[in-house]
């Protein structure tokens, strides 16, 4: 191991070599900023450049920056505009946003940045050491353990359950389930709900509705309220960016769990970043203590930390399938493999015993990338917080200007754009009666995948009785059902506890 | 009734509607072979369905206490005609404007037209600055996207091509 160690060393710290990671970082940073523009597109566009570099260490060298640089961009944009433009960055903007409203966008930038470079080098540590191990793990989880997990993912939305909100938060979730059921599935290759409308045939886009749910309202609202745009002080304040002692004791054991927890659940193929920081932000919340667990969703350091270590930590962790067995894990990961296939490189279980050089250099550039973005977005972040610092008859065109791009880029259809202003529209109705709509958006997300897996398991088992046969299945179900039911009986203990001492006063 | 629990009973009409179809319009064109699967396509909307109608019905009835502390932060909808609502439609307007513009009219053109106007309407005065301002951002972001990133967006006005 350790000679492999300095082959991959030896060939990322050449001088061409770092001069990629660099190249790469910036390119994924700038252009995942664009919310429509996730690490995947990205990288698909990359390819032919780093196929025509030719040197398989060099060009994976190169992605591994592209990737790196692009989930960091991602998170940029839900943090400073609330428009997440990748599924696993939904979960950042929770809690980023607000914390950029109260003018600590350069802070929020600041942990996240830092929760992605730990979250990734932890990931990176483990992918070293645990790849061969882990890799049959993945394969004991079947597509009865893959709802469940589902179902725990689901249970994230108990984080938006206050008091009163319960209700809420259900119907908004199974109203996100509801519009996953559009268009053609995957399993039964049959329309539905589609109303004969030939644009639903496919279904909503998930930028779309992202848009819509989060960049939108709050674009609309910014115009509504003119008080709004320059509240919570300065925006785009800069003298908040370093984060205190106190804060980073706060979220140094949080990035450290999820980190952890996050590349495990990235492991599984097909489980990925998104669940990974659903998950990382519902645990967190659950174990925080009560007085923490109120800020979540109003700008919490944690609730901000756990999603961004968990994501980057469960990308680098969907790599051990890829490498190991030759199964891509995630859309990401499929176009890598692509990627290695054109560049002579197959993954599989011989590229460890056949090309030692490729594996390990591929590790140590997944490092050397997440050292580098750090490097270089340190110093960037006062610049990027100053987006904010924009005049206000700027920012909101160019705000409802990305929203508008990035439905529209991804998809190449202007009724995709109709759809963006008509649930724009209703989630900012929404919003006025108080409904929560991150739960729609992850109800959408996972309600896909949970389907599907439901029924194969269905298939599989003639039935349901899959859930008392796999004891994994139980287990997890039973964990998303402690998950949801937690929170609310500690929110009655404590109503009972004030109670209590309201009436002995 | 509050705004919340008329959207209770909009969700309500949408999700029996949407029952509706899962439990007697769709098995009906279900491929006989398909019927001896344990799992049909209507089932899992046919759960979602119900569940869907129970808790919008659930909020329509106020079972669950309103919360006591409502967000200072956020805008109140009874008060709703104090705000710049009529700026918020027009942009509204204007982007489903842009929806049907892009096509016909072209990327460039119409990128340029959306930020120029709505600038305005925010009250941007400052044309000297805005136009030349959305002229860049417009060809920037084309020249990014096409030229660089190979993603196709027809520039110009149809007639042009």
């Amino acid at each position: 191991m350790l000679d492999g160690i300095w082959v991959g060393l030896s060939t990322a710290f050449s001088f061409s070599n770092l001069l990629m990671v660099i190249g790469g970082c910036l390119i994924g940073t700038f252009i995942g900023m664009l919310p429509g523009l996730g690490p995947m597109s990205i990288i698909a566009i990359m390819i032919p450049v780093a196929i025509s570099i030719g040197d398989p260490s060099a060009a994976l060298i190169l992605l591994a920056g592209v990737y790196y640089g692009a989930i960091f961009g991602g998170s940029t944009s839900s943090i400073l505009i609330n428009a997440p433009g990748v599924a696993s960055t939904v979960a950042t903007s929770f809690d980023g946003y607000p914390l950029a409203r109260q003018g600590k966008a350069g802070k929020a930038l600041t942990v996240a940045a830092i929760a992605s470079f730990a979250g990734g080098s932890i990931g990176a540590i483990l992918l070293m050491i645990f790849a061969p191990a882990l890799a049959s793990v993945a394969l004991l989880f079947h597509s009865a353990e893959y709802f469940a997990l589902m179902v725990v993912g689901l249970s994230a939305i108990a984080a938006f359950a206050g008091s009163g909100q319960v209700g809420k938060a259900l119907l908004m979730t199974l109203v996100g389930l509801m519009m996953a059921t559009v268009g053609e599935g995957a399993l039964f290759n049959q329309p539905r709900f589609t109303m004969g409308i030939l644009d639903l045939q496919s279904g909503f886009g998930f930028i779309t509705l992202a848009m819509a749910m989060f960049a939108l309202p709050e674009a609309l609202f910014l115009v509504l309220d003119p008080s709004r745009s320059n509240s919570g002080g300065s925006s785009g304040d800069i003298k908040d960016l370093r984060i205190t002692k106190a804060e980073a004791k706060k979220i140094a054991p949080v990035i450290g769990r999820q980190s952890i927890q996050g590349f495990l659940i990235g492991v599984l193929p097909g489980a990925g970043a998104t669940i990974a920081s659903f998950l990382g932000y519902a645990v967190e919340r659950n174990i925080a203590p009560k007085e923490e667990q109120a800020e979540f969703g109003k700008g919490s350091v944690k609730g901000l930390a756990a999603p961004e270590s968990a994501n980057n930590a469960a990308c680098t962790g969907s790599f051990v399938p890829l490498l190991t067995l030759g199964i891509p894990g995630s859309g990401t990961t499929a176009i890598l493999l692509g990627a290695l296939i054109a560049l002579n490189v197959s993954p599989g279980p011989r590229l460890m015993i056949d090309q030692p050089e490729i594996f390990w250099s591929v590790i140590i550039s997944m490092y050397v990338g997440n050292v580098i973005l750090l490097i270089l977005n340190l110093p960037l972040i006062p610049y990027i917080a100053k987006v904010l610092a924009v005049p206000r008859n700027y920012l909101i065109p160019f705000i409802l200007f990305f929203t508008l791009m990035g439905a529209y880029i991804g998809q190449n259809n202007a009724t995709e754009l109709l759809m963006l202003v008509g649930f724009g529209v209703c989630a900012t109705l929404l919003r006025f009666a108080n409904y929560p709509l991150a739960p729609l958006l992850i109800g959408f997300i996972l309600g896909s995948m949970l389907e599907d897996n439901f029924s194969r398991s269905m298939q599989l088992y003639d039935g349901i009785s899959f859930i008392m046969e796999r004891p994994m299945t139980m287990g997890l179900l039973a964990l998303a059902a402690i998950l949801v039911v937690l929170p609310t009986i500690r929110a009655r203990r404590v109503r009972k506890q004030e109670l209590e001492a309201a009436e002995s006063d | 009734m509050a705004l919340d629990r008329w959207i209770a009973l909009v969700i309500l009409a949408v999700s029996l509607s949407y029952g509706y179809t899962a439990f007697f319009l769709m098995d009906a064109g279900l491929p006989p072979f398909m019927r001896f699967n344990p799992i049909w396509p209507s089932t899992f909307p046919k759960v979602i369905a119900v569940l869907a109608a129970i808790t919008s019905l659930a909020i329509l009835l106020g079972f669950e206490k309103k919360p006591a502390d409502s967000d200072a932060d956020e805008i109140d909808f009874s008060r709703l005609w104090d705000y710049n609502i009529g700026q918020a439609v027009f942009l509204l307007v204007l982007m489903a404007g842009y929806a049907l513009l892009l096509r016909p009219a072209g990327f460039l053109l119409s990128t340029l037209l959306f930020l120029v106007i709505s600038a305005a309407l925010l009250g941007e005065r400052r044309f000297v600055i805005l136009v030349p301002v959305a002229a860049i951002a417009a060809g920037g972001v084309w020249y990014l996207v096409q030229q660089t990133l190979g993603i196709y967006l027809s520039p110009l006005p149809t007639f042009f091509n």
